[in-house]
């Protein structure tokens, strides 16, 4: 990519219920603390990159987010369509566009609010002839994956509930989590059904919160006195196609490839991951298809301890979707950063890379991220 | 290229039609000869819209399934549980539909066998799949 791009500021929102916070006043609030955290003043940022809302449509969502900014004279300003796969892919536009000279200091944001808001887009139909076959929500897509792997890897309800166990655990210990409490395997068990085979606490939290991120040159971070970059190292992107011939594979195999490529670093060398956590299947798959374990070994991996903070891939160290919150998602990447400056809640003792995956829609988007010192 | 009509009609109109004379069709490419669901203009593996319906002979399996205890919209919620599956038919495309008639959705194994029937719903033919029993393979005891 030429120039190193580093990741120069974070800032989030509270998460949780914000009763009558639009995502607009959220994406504000982030990036506030995104600039300060920084250190630079909000006059400098010349590109924003963001993602617009997942619980209702909008459109020309950049040009709003900018006007609420205060931003003037933006040379790049617009909004990706890619689910919870767009953050990283906003890091991967924002990155070539910095190493371009497109722009100096590049600012990321989204923000939901579905829990004071809307939830009605994670429970609809997504074609006028699924009414016919009760083919409703998010979470049934993911309920179809989980099967398919259980069927053909003999994963089990055992090993999707240590995923939720494990990230529940760290959540707990987060102050600033959504939920706080923690999870014993037998209640996961017991948890509802909700679409077979997906219980209860298969699901990430209904959230609202924002998070931001400040993007520039490490010349340019050198200049103005950053005093925690975090270097991006690489990023990819992948689609999964519904009629791939394993159902088990998807995208994030490209993604991450691509983000491990780029890098010039193999998975053992990621000291601590933040996996999109939208659905505890979802963690199996990835530490798969980013190349941990073999396919289908998934499974194991965890029941074995080996994503627990002793293990030898701590995840969602924050808490994820799961606990943390389930917006924005963005939060991944923000723990991610916390991770490498040595500021983590739930330190990883040494962690110098980590990676990041973010997801979409039903599996459809993928996006991978690679952080280190 | 040939320039198309802009008012074609929507390939799907047919497909539905083509259910309530009691067949489950699919595209079938004159080109390249790719097989596919849903039906669009084009097909999708050489985009050519050099196509055709073909019916489909209603054998199927079952990739996936999931069992809804949960009714995300009023429609469906005096019909818990039901199952929704994945099916791909013998000819090849995909797609999602229910498993229905009497079957335990715990002895259902991978790609397990399934056969068309085509019901009723409101004025709408809706292609749906029963289980078909299979007989244990050696040294299977269950």
């Amino acid at each position: 990519m030429g120039e190193r791009i580093v990741i120069a500021g974070i800032g989030h929102t509270a998460f949780g219920s914000l009763p009558g916070r639009s995502t607009v006043s959220m994406t504000v609030e982030a990036t506030a603390n995104a600039l300060a955290d920084a250190g630079v003043e909000r006059d400098v940022v010349d590109a924003l990159f963001v993602k617009p809302p997942t619980s209702f449509s909008e459109t020309l969502y950049g040009a709003k987010i900018a006007e609420a900014l205060g931003l003037k004279g933006l040379g790049i300003s617009g909004a990706w369509d890619q689910g919870g796969a767009a953050n990283i892919s906003l890091v991967n536009f924002a990155s070539y566009a910095l190493a371009a000279g497109q722009c100096k200091v590049a600012v990321i944001g989204f923000a939901d609010n579905p829990k004071t808001g809307s939830r009605a887009t994670y429970a609809r139909a997504r074609n006028a002839e699924d009414n016919l076959f009760g083919w409703y929500s998010t979470m049934a897509y993911f309920a179809l994956f989980a099967r398919r792997h259980m069927l053909q890897h003999g994963t089990t309800p055992e090993q999707l509930g240590h995923v939720a166990v494990t990230i529940r655990g760290n959540g707990a210990r987060n102050p600033a989590a959504q939920l706080q409490r923690p999870l014993t395997l037998d209640d996961y068990l017991d948890g509802r059904m909700v679409v077979d085979p997906l219980r209860r606490d298969d699901c990430a939290l209904i959230s609202d919160g924002g998070a931001a991120l400040v993007l520039m040159t490490e010349k340019t971070a050198a200049e103005v006195g950053v005093e925690r970059p975090v270097p991006i190292l690489g990023f990819g992107q992948g689609l999964t196609s519904p009629s791939r011939p394993d159902l088990t594979r998807t995208g994030l195999a490209v993604a991450a490839a691509s983000a491990f490529a780029m890098a010039g670093l193999r998975p053992s060398d990621i000291d601590v991951a933040q996996f999109y956590d939208c659905f505890t299947p979802t963690v199996i798959t990835a530490i798969e298809d980013c190349g941990f374990t073999a396919k289908g070994t998934g499974g194991r991996f965890v029941e074995e301890g080996r994503i627990a903070l002793t293990g030898d891939l701590p995840v969602n160290t924050s808490g994820g979707l799961l606990s943390e919150t389930g917006m924005p998602g963005m939060q991944l990447i923000v723990e991610a950063v916390r991770q490498l400056r040595g500021t983590a809640n739930l330190q990883i003792s040494g962690a110098r890379k980590a990676l990041v995956t973010g997801q979409g829609g039903a599996m459809q988007t993928h996006s991978a991220m690679i952080l280190g010192q | 290229m040939t320039p198309k009509l802009p008012e074609a009609p929507d390939p799907a109109v047919e497909y539905w039609q083509n259910l309530s004379e009691g067949r489950l069709t699919f595209g079938r490419c004159r080109q390249c000869d790719h097989a596919w669901l849903p039906v669009s203009r084009e097909c999708p593996s050489c985009l050519a819209a050099d196509w055709r319906f073909e019916a489909s002979t209603g054998d199927a399996v079952a990739l996936s399934w999931v069992v809804y205890n949960h009714a995300y919209n009023d429609l469906w919620a005096d019909r818990l549980p039901y199952v929704v599956a994945l099916i791909e038919l013998a000819e090849g495309p995909r797609l999602m539909s229910n498993l229905v008639g009497d079957f335990d959705p715990t002895q259902l194994r991978i790609d397990h066998p399934v056969r068309l029937v085509i019901e009723s719903e409101g004025d709408t033919a809706v292609p749906r799949f029963v289980p078909i029993e299979q007989v244990p393979e050696d040294g299977d005891t269950t």
